[in-house]
């Protein structure tokens, strides 16, 4: 059995508009997903039937409400294989959930001399956060590096991870699709007594992702990555190490008892949520989860690496040299994520050249400049697909991919 | 592709193509840098004074084909100049821009405030004014070097 793209399109209302009388090519998902129908009107449902505030209602609308918010949260339980709800907190993004640990854990269990290891082929997400905590604890940040093929050099992992607290890393890169070895990373530095962190927020929308498997201590991802809406991210941690770090933001649902004296905070895992939560979005978020868990992430997956085995080939043979790709070349060692750069243009400019058959790609850092300093480039290009993309759509990129060398080398 | 060939003209390409003045100037001239954290172009512009004229100008960063185009029109235009025709001709670019930008979401005529100023091939980037993401990357230089003679008056 395989996707069937032409049904899935179906579901999704924006990949049915037509701008300027041609087809929407969306090859941006990386950057954000397209959302179906399902998780549209899962939040459309939620203000039009259940609006209450959570956990604090004594009559069946709030009820309602708050078995809506937590459904989901059991959702993303069984999504990830935690060992209990307890585990997941809901943030506003990935970035939130990253800093909420620089924050709280980063904070009480860093001092200064403290070594934190990262990898050059991070999000700023999981960059700054940790320059912040470098800054102000002095502690020193190291290094894993990329090499030519856009994996990670673990030669000298042994001594990067010596004395480190903690290891955080990306499952998968945003900009070089490469999936990093996740498991045998997680193990090396659990042997070597640091702490883990994985930012999964591109790896979970394109692979199974089983927290018990990877091992990390603590794993976040974004919502509307995952078809899910904008404005709700998953942090989840090991129940203990929760248990021990103090709380992030202070307010409203975070508490047992608040005196003139002090404060006392509630269990996992509301203790990490201040304030009213994002209820329609945890309800968009669930519906996205049933709608890939229909599907199936392992057809996902193998959905993703055809397309990009076909996108491979195709850009190669139809460009050849001027066409550089940036990555693993094998498709099962990476995501649907394509960087290139191509005839010498610059990427604002090939984006903007695609813009005008509606093709949508991502041109830029990524949000990844020192990744961009290791590659020697300024910005890439990046097409990305998911699972309502097809052959016919890495088509049209390769069209326009050739209108851009017809402007900027016509001979 | 009307519009693709509006912005991307023949002397735009050009400029992308074979910068003018592309390099670096020693100390004592002055260095300032512009970044447009959007897209990541970045641009050098080192300014050498004697006498009051801009002697020397040349052009260092990397970006897409308008901010580099923009930035190598610039520094012929610029080179040689007076600091207050620098000056002028800054305001003339930039006055340039927003008058095809106000004239193309309305339909009055905008009279210029530097009639006086002959802006030569920079006129090739009024087709930039349709794609208004692409502005700042024209008018990168030229802030640039308007920050550079701010700096350097002080």
């Amino acid at each position: 059995m395989s996707v069937d793209v032409n049904r899935i399109k179906q579901d999704f209302p924006v990949l049915q508009r037509e701008i300027n009388g041609k087809d929407l090519v969306y090859l941006d998902s990386a950057n954000t997903s397209q959302k179906p129908n399902s998780v549209i009107s899962a939040m459309d449902d939620y203000y039009s039937t259940y609006n209450a505030n959570v956990h604090r209602g004594s009559y069946q609308l709030a009820n309602e409400a708050t078995a809506i918010l937590e459904g989901a949260r059991d959702k993303v339980t069984d999504f990830i294989n935690a060992n209990s709800r307890q585990e997941i907190v809901f943030t506003k993004n990935a970035t939130e959930a990253i800093n909420l640990v620089s924050n709280t854990w980063g904070r009480t269990n860093l001092t200064k001399g403290d070594v934190i290891v990262l990898t050059e082929l991070e999000h700023h997400a999981n960059i700054v956060p940790w320059h912040i905590l470098a800054e102000e604890k002095e502690i020193e940040i190291r290094w894993i590096k990329v090499t030519d093929d856009g994996d990670l050099d673990l030669s000298d992992f042994d001594t990067l991870i010596d004395g480190a607290k903690l290891l955080s890393f990306a499952a998968m890169s945003n900009v070089l699709g490469t999936f990093t070895p996740a498991k045998e990373l997680s193990e090396r530095a659990h042997a070597a007594g640091a702490k883990v962190l994985i930012d999964a927020s591109q790896y979970t929308p394109h692979s199974q992702t089983d927290v018990q498997e990877l091992g990390a201590d603590f794993l976040t991802f974004t919502g509307h990555k995952l078809l899910g809406p904008m404005g709700i991210g998953v942090l989840w941690g090991k129940e203990e190490i929760l248990d021990a770090m103090p709380p992030f933001l202070g307010g409203g649902e975070m508490i047992l008892n608040v005196t003139k004296e002090g404060f006392s905070t509630n269990e996992l895992p509301w203790k990490f949520e201040a304030g009213t939560p994002m209820v329609a979005e945890a309800a968009g978020l669930g519906a996205a989860i049933d709608y890939l868990n229909e599907i199936g992430m392992d057809q996902v997956r193998s959905h993703e690496i055809s397309l990009m085995e076909y996108a491979l080939a195709k850009l190669k043979y139809d460009f050849g040299d001027s066409i550089r790709i940036y990555g693993p070349k094998d498709a099962a060692k990476r995501g649907g994520v394509l960087s290139f750069s191509f005839e010498g243009a610059h990427p604002h400019d090939i984006a903007q050249i695609l813009d005008e058959d509606n093709i949508c790609i991502r041109a830029g850092h990524h949000c990844a400049k020192p990744l961009m300093q290791v590659l020697g480039v300024g910005a890439t290009s990046r097409a990305s697909a998911y699972l309502y993309n097809d052959e016919s759509e890495i088509d049209a990129l390769v069209e326009g991919l050739r209108k851009v060398r017809n402007i900027f080398n016509p001979n | 592709m009307a519009a693709l060939d509006d912005l991307y003209k023949e002397i735009i390409l050009d400029h992308y193509r074979s910068p003018r003045n592309q390099g670096e100037l020693d100390h004592p001239a002055h260095r300032c840098e512009g970044f447009n954290p959007l897209c990541g172009d970045e641009v050098i512009v080192y300014v050498a004074l004697n006498n009051g004229k801009i002697d020397d100008i040349k052009i260092g960063g990397q970006g897409c084909s308008i901010s580099q185009a923009s930035a190598s029109m610039m520094s012929e235009i610029i080179k040689g100049k007076s600091i207050e025709e620098a000056e002028r001709i800054i305001h003339a670019f930039k006055e340039m821009m927003d008058i095809y930008e106000t004239e193309l979401s309305g339909n009055k005529k905008i009279e210029s405030t530097n009639p006086n100023v002959d802006l030569g091939d920079l006129e090739a980037l009024q087709g930039v004014v349709k794609y208004p993401v692409r502005i700042k990357c024209a008018t990168l230089a030229w802030n640039t070097l308007a920050q550079s003679i701010d700096e350097i008056q002080e």
